[in-house]
Formats: C-alpha cells, structure tokens, sequence
C-alpha cells in the first residue's frame, strides 16, 4: 500500500481563501481537545488565550507590540519565498538588526541629538541585510542551499548577541547582569498614543511597509519581476530579468525588514539589549507569511493571529496556569494545518492498494 | 521442409500491421518489421517519425492500437517492460534511469530479483562487463561516471537478463566517436553469439557501417527496408526524408539590408549533455526567411540561447543586429534594437503558464514597450490597463481562442499559446524575428496560421530566422536553408535549389560541400 498525491487539474478558487480560516479553526479544534487532554476546561482556556487578551485597552497595545516584528519580517519574508528564495533566518536578520541598530546608544551613549533614533533604524536595517547577504552570497556563487545556511546562522548571531552582552557592551553599573547599559530617552521609539498604553511606531512602520509591499507585488514591475522568476526562472531569463540578482535582492530586502523588526524591538519594547530579544519572533514570521498566503496584506492579518497566540500563552500562564510553551504548540499547529490545507488544495490523496509484484522491478 | 530450416526462416521477432492510435493521430501505421536471430537491424526515420513509438511498444511500455507481434512465430501480447524481458527483450533507453547517489550494483539490483544478493550481482556485473569489453567497477558511484560509463551500466544492466534482442534506442547520440567504436566492438560480440539487435539511429555513416539491414520509416510508415550497405547515404536519406520536392510557391522579395549577422561564433556547451557551437556564420537580409532544418538535439536551443542573449557570447562582434555587435547584450538589448524572439518551449520559456495573458504579453516586451506599458518612472508602474488592451489586439489578429477576457497562459490549448506567443512578438513589428520551432506539437490550423505570419513579416520586410525540425514546414517557409549538425551550421542555399534529399544529407552529418548545389554567397 503505498499513499500518492496526485496534482488536481483545477485549483477551486473558493477553497484557495478559506483555506486559511479552516486552518485556523482545525487549530482551535486541535488546542481545545489539547486543553481537555491537559485536565482543564477547553471553553474557558480557549476563551483565557484568545478572547480575554482582545477585551481590554493595554492588551490591544501588547497586541501590536507583539505583532510589530511579526508583520515587518513576514512582509519580507513573503517578498523573498515568492521570489523563490527561502529565507528562513529572519531570526538571525532580526538578532544583528538589533545589534547594529544599539550601536550608537551603547557605544556613544552620550550623543544626544535627534539624528541618533533614525539612525539607528537605518543602521539596523543595513545589518540585517548585511547579514542575510551571507546566505544570498552562498547561494548565487557557490549554489549552497539557502534554507540550511540561514537556519544556521541564526544561532552564530543569537550566541555573538550573547558574546557581547557578557563581554565589551555589558553596563559597567549592572551589577554584572548580562545585560547593556540603557538606551538614552531619544533612542527609544516614541509611543503611538502614550495615555492608552505601549505600543509603539514599530507597528506603524509595520502597516506602512505591508502596504507598499502590496503596492509593489501587484503593480510595479519589479513585482512582477519577483512572481514571474518565483514560477518560471527561463521565462524570467527570456524577459531579461536575472535570477541571481533577485537571490540579492530577496535576501537583501528581507533582511533589511528583519533587522528594522530587530531594532525597532529593541528600542520600541526593551530599552536595552539583553541575551534573549525575541520570543521566537523571526520563525513565527514564517508562518504568519504563509498564514498570510504571502500577500502582504494578508499578512497584516495573520501577524495579529500569530500576535494573539504570544499574549495567549502568557494570559494562560497566569489564569490557568498551563506553561506558556502552549504558545508553540499552537504556532505549531497552525503551520501544519496551513500548510496541509494548501497541500490537498493542490493535490488529491490517493491510496493505493497494490500488490507488490515478486521478481520484476 | 527440415527443423532446421524452419529455423533459420522464422524471425525472432516479427511484427504485423503494427499501429499506434494517439486519438485520431497514427504516430505508427501499419508497420511490418522482420528481426533475424543474430542481426543487427537498423530502424532509421527523423524525429517525430515514429521509433520511440514502435520500440515502446516492442518493449510493452505502450499498447498497440492494432497489429501483431510474433516472437519466434508465436503471436504474443507485451502487456509491460516485465513482460519484455521474461520474454527476451532488452532495452537501452537513450535517457538513462540511473540513480546518481548509488553505486554500479545496486543500479544494476534495482532492476533484478531481490532475492539475488548484492556481492553476487556485482560479480556477474563485472565477468559480464569483461567478457563483452564494458570496463566498469560495480563499486563506483554513479555521479562520478561519464556518460559513456553510464551507458555501460545500462547495457550489463540488459545482458544480466540474457536477452535475446536489445533495442538501443539512438546509443551514439551521447558518445565520443571513441566511445562509440567501443560499443560497436560490444554489438559485433553480442551478434555473434546469435543475440539480434536493434539499433535506433539517424546517423547513416553509422548504420552503414554495423547494420546488415534496415527499416525506415517516415511519418510513422515504413517507407524502405534494405541493406543499408548497399545504398548510399543519399538513397539512404531519401527513404527517410521522403523523396518528394516541395513546391514553393512564394514570391521573391528582393533582399534589403542585412539585419543579423554572425560570424565564427563558438559557444563550447554549458553542459555536459549539451552541444557546443562550432564556428557559425550566417547573414539574414530584410526581406528573407532562413530556416535552419536539423535533427534535434544538433545544437539548436543553444543556437537560439545564444541569438536572444539568454545567455551571451564573450565577443561582442560574433553577433550583429542592423549592424550593431551585440554578443554580450542581454535579451532587452536585442529587443530594443528590433529583434523579436519565439522560444521552443511554451510553457515556462515562452510564457509562465500560471499567468494570465496580459502578463506574460509583459514578459517580453516590459522594456521594448517601456513608454506604453510602464509609467512612474524609476517605480515602473504597470499600465495594466494598457497591456490588457495590447494582449486583446494579439489575441484577435492571430484569433487566439480562448475562455474568458485575459485567462492563464495554461488554460490555452498549445496551438492557441503559441499564436500568442507569436502574435506578441509580430505586434511590435520586429525588424528581426528568431523562431525555434514554431509550430511544435501545434494543431494543422494553428500551425499554419503560424507559418503563413511568418511569410507575411518577411514580405513587410523584416528578417527571419526559422529553426525547426518539420521539414515541410521549411521548405513552406524558407527563401534559404541551412543545415545545423552537431553544432555546425552549414552554409545556406536559396530554397528553390535544395532537394529534400540534400537537406536530409546535411541533417545526418554529411558535410561533403562539393555535391551540393551552389551556396549563396552573394547576399
């Protein structure tokens, strides 16, 4: 017996959008019999993770705190995986974005002036890209296999962030806590509405960057040019378009978000650089861009869901006291069911029952 | 009558009014073919002439629409490969199936018994490969080998099953002449010790030399059985392109001024089953259509590669358009300067299947039609209102069907694509068009409506190149032909003076200059 997937002749268009709302329901299926095998009431935990987080002022902040560095990097991510260039380092691009971006406010803690916050979201842009060129290098000349050099040197940026932090930017008055000096009030991103709570610009570049990113997927050349070499690389090549500068332009782009995702974390929410910045942030931006099918817009959406699920885990913790690796549990299930549905969108399952024939190959 | 005459006169293998149906399509019809025991018997005919199909068939991969065949008299049906080789039928594909990570014997394992164990497979793999002059280590990975190598691996592959007939579907195809020498060393010694083989191939020099006798065929008829020894390459050549002249009915158009150019262009092959160009020359004047007839596989998509600027040639002035150098321009370049271009391949060359239309109108001409497809200037914003427009006109002019305003490139049937792809190219007026196969797998209809375009921008005055394999639709088409063979392109003569039988010489690798009618130089 052997299960086959067979490609459909016709794609319903239908079930192309709603797979994302069935994923999401198969998800909220799956975590309610989860809480039940756990011992505790599905209702009232799913009502704790999901809705409780959505009825009160502050928490909506945290929302778009959470969902900021979400939407930057999926965005990106979505521009790069369209391109058919896979990026899964968004956490790495995130990681020396914030690095580079705490420069000058570590560095040189005592320029004050008011160049120093945009410079440093410029500076943490450039050094996600710089850093997700690694990869885009590896693979347009030596042909490496982009998935596993990104993967890889997310951990060499999480362990150099944890280097620094213990070694030359420790805050000399810290008590030796593995954390650097804080970030000098015009190095932190400004509130969006200070009276009602945290959140900050981060998300309004967040909302800004999926926006043109829309704009530029669906009506610009250069977009075209990303579907077009994402689908079909020859007919990419007979349009004039080169496969090998989109590699740098995917990663670049990409990277760059991340890095501004990182920075803007950093000097929007902590204030200061410590071992660990990121819950996870640049791996769950792949799944909020293919929650989001990839269209930057649709992304939007989905980095709030996914942005859901942080506070979730945290609002469980303390009103139902399950372990907030709930959250990864979720975001986990989430991307098996997005990717599933999309996969029997494409394909038919059939089982064969054969019988294996003795002798003849 | 004695037993052992009885012997001698039943064939091995016989077929019968052998045919192949594809709906109303008869890719073999009727076909009657005799295998003696210990001969190697030669089946010659062009591409799309119907081997594949009929060795397909001997092999049980395909089923016979009608017909009969006889394996030593008896009529038996091949219901699959299996049933092939329990029969005595084994078979060389002229693409291997070789897993690259294995090594030799667990390719040659796959393919047999699982009982047999591994160690001992290899040992008959290696006796096998000696005693027939097959040099091959049963340890070696695959993804070191050669490609004669890996042929070898293939033909132990079809010995360990003792066969009493191998089909070797074009072998030499993939070989040095060195290489080739072998293998025919390999069939003189398998011949006799009383196997039959039977040698696929369109190289006469070839079947000349090792094949007692031949079956040709052409349009999936047998049009000639002989001993190819006896006959020429020209006799030969005539069985298989047909020895009837085209007419043409055209009317002359007085050459204008020369639109390509190309002089001693050499491209070695970017890989290694590739063909590398060897000193290429030609000129096409306004006015002319030249057709570049050849076998496939001689060098043609590289050709074509190289004329767009897919990929460029390190010397700028190997390739001229209206006089410029432009070997080390990028496709947009030659399209600015007025050239056009048709790629062999529809879907994901020509066009991206999953697009609509009106995109993949974009796709080849985004920077030739800059001003009226883009605006925004460095944001190069899509007038998408503007190309849907441009694809409507391509659409009507070349009375493209299809379903819905501006439906995916893959919803249209191939001959309604490749009027697109056509029609987007002859919309902006080239003053240069190059064609790679133009109407490949396209329906009679579209086919002509193709071609008759074609004829119709030369007579506009622009210049065109035509590759194609369809000898008919060359001599419908072509003002001049030239020949590419293994990466050389012979020169051209005026249409009106070619035989097919000339063009059916150039096309088998004959390159003898001084039989041929007098070439055109004098543009």
């Amino acid at each position: 017996m052997r299960i086959e997937l067979q490609k459909r002749a016709a794609v319903s268009p239908l079930f192309s959008l709603v797979s994302p709302l069935l994923a999401l329901a198969l998800t909220l299926v799956f975590g309610a019999i989860m809480f039940a095998i756990l011992g505790k009431d599905p209702v009232a935990a799913m009502y704790a993770f999901f809705l409780e987080p959505l009825l009160e002022t502050w928490s909506l902040h945290e929302l778009a705190i959470k969902a900021a560095p979400l939407i930057l990097m999926g965005v990106g991510l979505a521009v790069c995986y369209r391109s058919n260039n896979w990026n899964i380092g968004a956490e790495g691009q995130f990681t020396i974005g914030a690095i580079t971006g705490s420069y000058l406010p570590i560095v040189f803690y005592d320029w004050h002036s008011p160049l120093v916050l945009p410079l440093m979201l410029l500076l943490g842009a450039l050094g996600g890209a710089l850093f997700a060129a690694i990869p885009a290098l590896l693979k347009a000349h030596f042909n490496t296999n982009e998935i596993l050099t990104s993967l890889m040197l997310v951990y060499i940026a999480q362990l150099f962030l944890d280097w620094l932090i213990r070694g030359a930017w420790r805050d000399p008055k810290g008590f030796n806590f593995p954390v650097s000096r804080d970030f000098a009030p015009e190095a932190i991103l400004p509130a969006i509405w200070e009276e009602s709570g945290r959140a900050h610009w981060a998300f309004i570049f967040a909302i800004v960057a999926a926006v043109l990113c829309w704009f530029m997927m669906r009506y610009t050349l250069k977009g075209f040019e990303i579907t077009v070499l994402g689908q079909a690389e020859r007919a990419g090549r007979f349009a004039g378009f080169s496969s090998k500068r989109m590699i740098w332009f995917g990663f670049l782009f990409s990277g760059a978000l991340a890095g501004l995702a990182g920075i803007g974390e950093v000097s929007g929410s902590i204030n200061h650089l410590q071992p660990a910045i990121s819950p996870g942030y640049g791996f769950t931006a792949i799944i909020v861009a293919f929650l989001g099918r990839l269209n930057p817009l649709g992304i939007v959406a989905s980095g709030l869901v996914l942005g859901l699920t942080y506070l979730g885990g945290e609002a469980a913790q303390l009103s139902i006291g399950v372990s907030d690796k709930v959250t990864r549990v979720f975001q986990g299930l989430l991307l098996f069911f997005v990717l599933s549905c999309d996969t029997l969108i494409y394909y038919k399952v059939r089982i064969v029952w054969a019988r294996m024939r003795g002798g003849v190959a | 009558m004695t037993l052992s005459e009885d012997a001698l006169a039943v064939p091995l293998l016989s077929v019968r009014g052998l045919t192949k149906l594809f709906g109303s399509f008869a890719a073999c019809s009727q076909i009657d073919l005799d295998i003696a025991p210990g001969e190697i018997h030669a089946l010659l005919g062009e591409n799309g002439a119907g081997k594949s199909t009929l060795v397909k068939m001997l092999f049980g991969v395909l089923q016979p629409s009608a017909g009969q065949i006889l394996w030593n008299g008896q009529s038996v049906a091949i219901g699959s490969p299996g049933e092939a080789r329990t029969l005595g039928v084994g078979m060389v594909f002229q693409h291997f199936s070789l897993f690259e990570a294995l090594t030799v014997g667990e390719n040659i394992a796959l393919s047999l018994d699982p009982k047999i164990s591994l160690a001992q497979i290899s040992d008959e793999a290696a006796s096998l490969s000696k005693a027939y002059g097959l040099p091959l280590d049963p340890k070696a990975h695959v993804a070191d080998l050669s490609v004669g190598e890996r042929q070898r691996i293939e033909i132990v592959r079809a010995l360990l099953q003792n066969p009493k007939l191998i089909i070797l579907d074009e072998p030499t195809s993939v070989l040095t002449p060195q290489e080739a020498d072998r293998l025919f060393e390999t069939l003189f010694k398998l011949r006799d010790e009383g196997r039959s083989v039977l040698y696929i191939s369109h190289r006469l020099e070839e079947v000349r030399r090792i094949c007692t006798r031949a079956t040709v065929l052409r349009h999936g008829k047998v049009t000639g059985a002989c001993d190819p020894r006896q006959e020429t390459p020209a006799s030969l050549a005539r069985m298989m392109v047909g020895a009837d002249i085209a007419e043409v009915h055209r009317d002359n158009i007085p050459a204008g001024e020369v639109r390509l150019e190309i002089k001693d262009l050499s491209v070695p092959s970017r890989t290694p089953f590739g063909v590398s160009l060897k000193d290429i020359s030609m000129r096409v004047c306004a006015g002319e259509v030249l057709a570049i007839a050849g076998v496939a596989g001689n060098g043609q998509g590289e050709l074509f590669d190289a004329l767009s600027g897919e990929h460029t040639v390190p010397q700028a002035d190997a390739i001229r358009i209206r006089g410029r150098g432009v070997g080390q321009t990028g496709i947009n370049g030659r399209r600015l300067l007025g050239a056009g271009f048709v790629p062999e391949e529809r879907h994901g060359h020509g066009a991206v299947t999953g697009m609509p239309l009106s995109d993949n109108l974009l796709l080849a001409r985004s920077q030739s039609d800059r001003k009226a497809f883009l605006a925004g200037g460095l944001f190069s914003v899509i007038r998408h209102g503007a190309v849907r427009t441009a694809a409507r006109r391509v659409c009507q002019v070349m009375d493209v069907r299809k379903s819905g305003d501006d439906p995916a490139a893959g919803a249209l049937s191939g001959g309604n694509l490749q009027k697109f792809i056509v029609g987007r190219e002859l919309d902006r007026q080239p003053a240069l068009l190059i064609v790679n196969q133009p109407t490949w797998g396209v329906d009679a209809g579209a086919a002509s409506r193709i071609r008759q375009a074609l004829i119709d921008l030369a007579k506009a005055g622009s210049a065109v190149v035509v590759i194609s394999q369809d000898l008919d639709e060359i001599f419908e088409v072509a003002t001049n032909i030239a020949v590419i063979s293994e990466g050389r392109l012979s020169d051209p003569y005026p249409a009106g003076t070619l035989t097919l039988e000339h063009v059916g010489l150039l096309m088998g690798g004959i390159h003898d200059k001084h039989s041929q009618p007098e070439a055109t130089h004098a543009h």
